[in-house]
């Protein structure tokens, strides 16, 4: 849920980044925190554990600028990828706005994305908020691997597996070089404020 | 799921009892938040620094993972929870379902004495919020 304060004219837009273990949500954030600094006004939070495995959160707020005169502050959001921690995942998860999905493009890992988006899907319906129907945006990360001789998913694969039925925008990316990073986060963004604003009319 | 609006009367009003119930009585900042973490509205005492934002997401991790915590032991809830330091201390006071209240204070206030205005501001909150369309 957005909070639209009508007072000091400011809309606060939660999106979450979600996806299996080790997948690139925290460096999603890392880039995006590098790269916008301007628009950044505090330190990211990192809750992690002493492996520096996200044990709760991420935390980056963002400043967008303004719309029809209201400021938009986007909250960005990660969630812990273990499998063991869902239900921090689901309390991440609640008020949420938008989500990215992001997958992990490694062969190997074929099975954990499909079965973290349907951890997404049931998490979603605990908050009786449809993952059909949420502003959502697939991110197929790591392509970069190809050129070191890892082998990938091919895209087809990818969509096939995750976003047959969904049918919502994706990228392919690579949260370490940063390739498709502003992409993603452009269209959440979008997908998200628009969403609102639809909720609102 | 509702989107939350407040009129800017109400939050006028909230922001009144907050400036006359807690920051009058030297409490150095009061923050209102969602579960979700978005920000209600925030006064100080024109002296505190805190990065509110970030202060409000940590906050309502913190509140739902001890709210998880309490479901453990077979407690409805923990309404309340109070975190002391040497020099500032937080208290945090479940105003409904979806609000919370966080007042940051230092050694010159009471817990007792804080806890017993907290009581009454959220009373007066929750009145301003009931009428909430």
């Amino acid at each position: 849920m957005s909070f639209i304060n009508l007072k000091d004219k400011i809309v606060q837009v939660k999106i979450v980044y979600y996806g299996p273990g080790r997948c690139g949500k925290t460096t999603n954030l890392e880039y995006i925190n590098r790269t916008f600094r301007k628009q950044i006004v505090s330190e990211m939070v990192s809750l992690k554990t002493h492996g520096d495995r996200t044990l709760f959160f991420d935390f980056l707020p963002f400043d967008m600028g303004q719309i029809k005169g209201y400021d938009i502050k986007i909250q960005l959001y990660t969630v812990p990828g273990q499998v063991k921690y869902n239900a921090t995942r689901k309390l991440v998860l609640r008020g949420v706005d938008g989500i990215v999905f992001v997958a992990d493009a490694m062969e190997k890992q074929r099975e954990k994305n499909i079965r973290s988006l349907n951890q997404l899907h049931e998490n979603l319906q605990s908050y009786k908020e449809s993952i059909f129907k949420i502003p959502l945006v697939m991110q197929y990360n790591k392509v970069d691997l190809k050129e070191h001789g890892i082998p990938i998913l091919p895209i087809e694969v990818l969509e096939k597996d995750l976003n047959s039925r969904l049918q919502v925008p994706y990228f392919e990316a690579s949260a370490i070089t940063g390739y498709n990073v502003a992409a993603t986060l452009k269209k959440i963004i979008s997908s998200s404020v628009i969403s609102i604003q639809k909720k609102l009319l | 799921m509702n989107y939350g609006i407040v009129s800017q009367e109400q939050l006028e009003q909230i922001d009144t009892i907050l400036t006359d119930k807690l920051i009058k009585l030297g409490v150095d900042c009061v923050i209102i938040i969602d579960m979700a973490g978005n920000i209600i509205t925030a006064r100080d005492n024109g002296e505190s620094k805190y990065d509110v934002y970030s202060f409000a997401a940590l906050a309502a991790g913190n509140f739902a993972t001890v709210d998880a915590m309490a479901k453990l032991v077979g407690e409805q809830e923990f309404s309340l929870l109070f975190h002391k330091g040497q020099e500032s201390n937080i208290h945090f006071s479940k105003i409904d379902e979806e609000l919370l209240l966080i007042s940051m204070f230092g050694r010159d206030i009471s817990l007792g004495f804080l806890r017993l205005n907290v009581v009454d501001v959220i009373e007066k909150i929750r009145k301003v919020w009931e009428k909430k369309g």
